[in-house]
């Protein structure tokens, strides 16, 4: 019995590093930013150009910055939750047009549902580069001090809204 | 000839130069050009993931090429570059992990596993060697073999 014990374990401890290689996703890249400051910009806004944009706005408050597009198949599957979010009032959530065409921007909004206060356009993807976006959706949750304290990649669905975003934003008001 | 013919003549001589337009080549200037290249072999993709900057095709590597190729137009060391890309997206987009506290196992885990791997071997073959006994063989059997050997295995 004994000179199977070897084998067994090695192939136990193989199965269990396996498992664990299974659930992650190779796809998410653990962002730097997290715990750092969200990177300056100032963009023009989508619906006035000739009002720019900038997390300085911000300071003070708990929001969200979301990064989508009117191309992104992602971002519509995302969409119901964003408005579902926006209109429960929790948090505001700012959007950031991520290289896209202005005119199909505003169309697809007004298709499918404004649910940012302000939207920005970063058409040439400059400030995605900053922010470390490599896929929309993406999206950041930006604390008071203008800090990033979590980065969502890829769509935002309910549960994660539930479980980890409105709970991240309640703790960060009561700071 | 009429003069239709020629503005013809003259409109194609005038497109030509936006046709050769597709082809432009990395950066303007070859010092420059190869200073991309070279950076852009050791530089991850984040979309296509196993394709470095310089292969991948994908809207993001176009546009983390143009910033660095901003960057070399700054005069900015390959030094600077590289931590301008992995403060933004981690040392992910690097193809040669740096040695760091959360790499090491990385980097140290094939030569322990190699180890590991020979130690093993070396005590299998030790066991298996003092499990080998030296038995001797005596007249008769001496005999048998050298019969069998020249009968063909033939039954005595």
């Amino acid at each position: 019995m004994t000179r199977f014990l070897l084998p067994l374990s090695i192939f136990i401890v193989v199965v269990v590093f396996l498992g664990i290689g299974l659930k992650l996703n190779p796809r998410e890249i653990p962002s730097p930013l997290v715990g750092k400051a969200a990177p300056d910009f100032s963009q023009p806004q989508l619906f006035e150009p000739a009002k720019v944009f900038s997390p300085a706005d911000m300071k003070g408050k708990v929001w969200l910055l979301n990064f989508w597009a009117s191309w992104c198949s992602g971002c519509k599957t995302e969409h119901p939750v964003l408005m579902d979010l926006a209109k429960s009032g929790e948090v505001p959530i700012y959007g950031m047009d991520y290289k896209d065409q202005r005119d199909e921007a505003m169309t697809w909004l007004s298709r499918w549902g404004n649910p940012y206060p302000v939207v920005g356009v970063d058409d040439a993807g400059r400030v995605g580069i900053n922010y470390g976006v490599y896929g929309v959706p993406e999206t950041y949750v930006i604390d008071k001090q203008g800090v990033i304290q979590y980065k969502q990649i890829g769509p935002l669905d309910s549960e994660t809204v539930e479980k980890k975003i409105i709970p991240l934003v309640k703790q960060l008001e009561a700071q | 000839m009429n003069i239709q013919w020629i503005a013809l003549i003259v409109v194609l001589f005038l497109s030509g130069p936006v046709w050769a337009g597709e082809a432009r080549p990395l950066a303007d200037d070859p010092a420059s050009e190869a200073r991309l290249k070279h950076l852009a072999v050791e530089l991850r993709c984040l979309v296509c993931q196993n394709q470095t900057l310089a292969d991948s095709n994908a809207p993001l590597a176009e546009d983390l090429r143009r910033e660095v190729r901003e960057m070399i137009a700054k005069n900015m060391s390959d030094q600077e570059i590289i931590e301008f890309l992995t403060a933004r997206y981690g040392d992910f987009v690097l193809y040669r992990p740096p040695l760091k506290a959360t790499t090491t196992l990385l980097w140290v885990g094939p030569f322990l596993l190699v180890i590991v791997g020979a130690t093993a071997l070396i005590i299998t073959l030790r066991r298996r060697a003092s499990k080998v006994v030296d038995v001797p063989v005596t007249e008769d059997e001496h005999r048998r073999v050298e019969q069998l050997l020249t009968e063909g295995g033939k039954r005595p």
